[in-house]
């Protein structure tokens, strides 16, 4: 598409041809005649206006009352939840109806006022370019270089200088160190986790509270079955960050036909039954949704997909690395137990995990 | 009170502060100044009063919102959690609901009001960015906007996260694991931020003082500024007969705008308060205390966090790497850091790219019809076509639940489309625009249809067209048509290179980008042209660079 020069300046708006003695562009012909309203004509449209408003004010009053008695007259409370709720509901809504309409009918009621009976002819103000004049510029760069010579600030280097080594430290040294005891240094506490070699697995008591933090042998898991685990004794008094921890080291426990196991996954099972780091390699969230029949693990958060049977490779979304596994085995009592640590960092991605 | 009496009163007060503060000089500067009127921009005023609405039921929520962490047991109201032992945060977030009268009400006006504070700032943005509002003298106005819009969707993820419900937590959860990404340094902020290891026990309290003090003072100041500049620039108005760029047309602060915008901050608050009434939002009672073990499924953040949840489902994990034997998650910081600022930087710095492409230093305070910038609605168009898709990314699950989908096809799909729609939604846009501009051209070379249809004695018909008055007219005419911008010599007159001529050939290339297709409005001659065509038989005046056009029978 050529560029037709003959039309125009680049960059600008104005047209240079001009033909048969016409105006280049057309001309703003000014406000369009003013058109009364009602109210503005017809005394009686105007004394129902007022009449309007008045009564949406009226509204607003009945509101902040229907509010206060709401307030007092509904309780919320009661001797089981169905009540509680049921009150709660009706003074929830009460309440809310009142505030509603005491705002509403204010606002209203202004708004209408404003449209309707104040004046609504359209006035005109000058706008004033934002660009100081000539005048007014040079006099302020007048008064900002006697100023300056007054202060002496070009003429003394070396209180200018010693300003500088004084204000900048000042705005970053003090914010920099306060900060440090915001926390501890991360150390190695993102690679490791509570399990240690022989400790037993048991029940999560949060996702199953059924399983009382009991520990678990594998004839009470049948195929297909999944269990959360913990590591024991995490929620111990003597822990001192129980959530910290749980963070870290929550576990899923599988059974699957040892058939159905990639080798790699196999070393670390016992008959068939493996333990999983439940923490998303991507962003943390508890992998919590199992799919028996195809022995995927889908994270809700992003939706990464984890194959059980190719040793929790991702087979779909945003993790990068497989799902941690822990070996297992069982100790002299028959009862499931950690065979080693997690051989790798738990949980999402970071600088130093290598 | 008698008239005299009321009247007395009120004077001795205006004496009373007149005499010290002079109150006298602010009545006459403010009181009289002159807004123009216009539904869009309300926009910013329902920002405003959300905002009015946040800090007051906000200061409702703190007397009884404890903000820590500790382990209680709960016992209040809520059966199915009784005995349970839960943070203080969360226990104190049911009890000011359950066993506070009104604290619900107000909890749910809170979380309301916020969305609603989120979503006019957007819009405001939208009205701004489409009728070019932002340009000089208003580019530091949009900056602060734009960075007013940042913050509230960090101080909204901050109040969302509060409660230590289960939802929320695991936002927290994904919100430490991003940081953790950070190369090099992402550890140490991650364990300064959370006093240690996740959740700790030192993030909740940490977050409710940058929630209700530190984020909400900077708000005030920004707001502050951004209505001092409002008022020293004077609002812009649509074009119209009458309206220049030298002059505001509408009606005065005192009494018309002081009754209409007042009022409309009670009509705001009363919509918040029914839908607080009516409207459950945000049940933490039914997700339940974060824990670090169980999750919900469908888990979904507010809405303006969906769409950087959308880019991070969206992103595929291969772009995690190692190297030195260090890790570099790039899966999480494409889209969780990079596309962010990717996106933010261009909406900041606007103003300016545009003003590369015009080469205009003028003030302009009359705003455009979109229709009259193709490329700039185009683009705006692209951009939010482009937000749409990452916010339906984010509920990828969801539909694939609601619809029986695969999630897979799903997150596949929407990989490509984040790629293709959105420059799709570019050029569809600006052809429209381009379209809407042939058809006002139209309406001012041939007048609008009436509908009546006229036989000639042989036969032939026509439809009636009735020329625009002049009123109506100069809204369809009134608009700059900017040309693309000459490129600059690359040497002076002796043949050495200028300094800058790099910068202004990018600036030439940005100006054809901006203005190469354009339609230019009608002037006066054309209008002539065309008049005499329809009495002479010609043919059309084809007064712009773009396509023909079918000329229409006359009247």
């Amino acid at each position: 598409m050529s560029i037709d020069q003959s039309h125009g300046h680049p960059g600008s708006d104005v047209a240079t041809t001009s033909e048969g003695g016409l105006p280049e562009r057309f001309e703003n012909p000014g406000l369009e005649p003013h058109r009364h309203r009602m109210a503005d004509v017809d005394p009686k449209a105007a004394k129902r206006a007022e009449r309007q408003v008045a009564a949406l004010f009226g509204l607003s009053t009945l509101g902040t009352i229907l509010f206060v008695v709401a307030y007092y007259a509904v309780s919320i409370e009661g001797d089981s939840w169905a009540e509680i709720a049921r009150q709660l509901r009706i003074s929830t809504t009460l309440l809310g109806i009142g505030l509603a309409l005491a705002t509403f009918g204010v606002g209203a009621g202004a708004v209408h006022w404003a449209k309707t009976l104040m004046p609504d002819e359209e006035r005109i103000e000058l706008r004033h370019p934002m660009r100081g004049t000539d005048e007014d510029r040079d006099a302020a760069l007048d008064i900002l270089r006697e100023g300056s010579a007054e202060a002496g600030i070009g003429r003394r280097p070396l209180i200018r200088n010693s300003l500088l080594g004084a204000l900048v430290p000042l705005t970053v040294g003090p914010a920099i160190v306060l900060l440090r005891d915001t926390g501890p240094l991360p150390g190695n506490d993102l690679s490791t986790t509570f399990w240690k070699q022989g400790l037993a697995l048991v029940h999560d008591p949060i996702t199953d509270p059924e399983g009382l933090g009991r520990k678990i042998k594998p004839e009470d898991l049948t195929i297909g079955s999944v269990v959360h685990v913990l590591p024991e004794g995490i929620q111990a008094e003597e822990v001192e960050h129980p959530l910290d921890e749980i963070a870290k080291a929550a576990v899923l426990l599988i059974r699957l036909n040892p058939d159905d196991l990639d080798e790699v996954s196999r070393a670390g099972a016992y008959e068939g039954i493996v333990a999983y780091s439940k923490i998303c390699t991507h962003m943390g969230c508890p992998v919590a949704l199992y799919e028996q029949q195809t022995h995927h693990l889908l994270c809700p958060c992003h939706q990464s997909t984890f194959d059980l049977k190719q040793n929790c490779k991702v087979i779909f979304g945003p993790a990068k690395r497989p799902l941690p596994q822990l070996a297992i085995t069982v100790d002299d009592a028959g009862y499931l137990v950690a065979k080693s640590p997690f051989t790798e960092a738990a949980g999402p991605s970071f600088w130093e995990r290598g | 009170m008698s008239t005299t009496t009321t009247a007395k009163a009120a004077g001795n007060l205006g004496n009373w502060a007149d005499e010290r503060v002079g109150a006298s000089k602010g009545v006459k500067f403010l009181a009289r100044k002159i807004f123009p009127d216009h539904w869009s921009f309300m926009l910013g005023e329902v920002a405003l009063y959300s905002f009015i609405i946040l800090l007051l039921t906000g200061v409702f929520l703190t007397f009884f919102y404890i903000p820590s962490v500790g382990h209680t047991v709960y016992t209040g109201s809520y059966e199915q959690l009784a005995g349970q032992t839960v943070s203080e945060a969360y226990a104190s977030s049911l009890s000011l609901s359950f066993d506070v009268r009104g604290g619900l009400l107000m909890r749910q006006i809170h979380h309301w009001s916020a969305l609603i504070f989120v979503a006019s700032i957007v819009t405001h943005m939208f009205r701004v960015f489409f009728t070019g509002a932002f340009r000089k003298p208003r580019e530091i106005n949009w900056v602060i906007g734009s960075v007013l819009a940042l913050l509230a969707i960090v101080e909204g993820f901050a109040g969302y996260s509060l409660p230590d419900d289960l939802l929320s937590g695991t936002g927290l959860r994904i919100a430490s694991s991003i940081i953790l990404a950070i190369p090099v340094v992402g550890s140490y902020i991650s364990f300064f931020l959370f006093g240690g290891q996740f959740p700790g026990e030192e993030f909740i309290p940490r977050l409710y003082t940058i929630h209700v003090l530190l984020l909400p003072g900077i708000f005030l100041a920004l707001i502050t500024a951004h209505l001092i500049l409002l008022i020293v620039q004077k609002h812009t108005q649509y074009p119209g007969p009458g309206r220049t760029n030298e002059n505001v047309v509408g009606y005065p602060l005192f009494p018309v705008y002081m009754a209409k915008a007042g009022g409309f901050f009670f009509i705001v608050f009363g919509i918040t308060a029914l839908m607080g009434a009516l409207f459950t939002i945000n049940p933490i009672w039914a997700y339940g205390a974060y824990h670090p073990s169980p999750v919900t499924a469908g888990s979904q953040p507010d809405w303006y966090m969906g769409w950087l949840d959308g880019a991070v489902r969206l992103t595929p994990g291969f772009l995690e790497f190692q190297v030195l034997g260090f890790t570099v998650s790039g899966n999480i910081l494409l889209p969780a850091l990079i596309i962010p600022g990717l996106v933010t930087m261009p909406m900041i710095l606007y103003p300016w790219i545009e003003q590369w492409a015009t080469g205009d230093k003028r003030e302009h305070h009359l705003l455009d019809r979109p229709r009259n910038v193709p490329t700039r609605t185009g683009l705006g168009v692209m951009a939010i076509t482009f937000y749409l898709l990452l916010l339906v990314s984010g509920g990828n699950d969801i539909i694939a639940t609601h619809l029986r989908l695969s999630i897979n096809d799903i997150t596949n799909s929407l990989r490509l489309l984040v790629f293709v729609v959105p420059p799709l939604a570019y050029v569809v846009t600006k052809r429209i625009c381009l379209g809407l501009q042939r058809k006002d051209r139209e309406k001012v070379l041939h007048g609008r249809e009436t509908g009546v249809i006229y036989r000639t004695e042989e036969g032939e018909f026509f439809e009636v067209h009735e020329p625009l008055d002049e009123h109506d007219r100069w809204l369809l005419v009134q608009h700059d048509s900017f040309r693309p911008l000459d490129p600059a010599p690359t040497e002076d007159e002796r043949g050495v290179k200028r300094p800058g001529a790099r910068f202004d050939k990018v600036k030439a290339k940005l100006s054809s980008f901006y203005f190469e297709d354009r339609i230019e409005p009608v002037t006066p001659a054309e209008l002539e042209a065309a008049h005499h065509e329809h009495h002479g038989g010609h043919e059309a005046v084809e007064g712009s660079d773009e396509a023909e056009r079918p000329a229409l029978a006359g009247h």
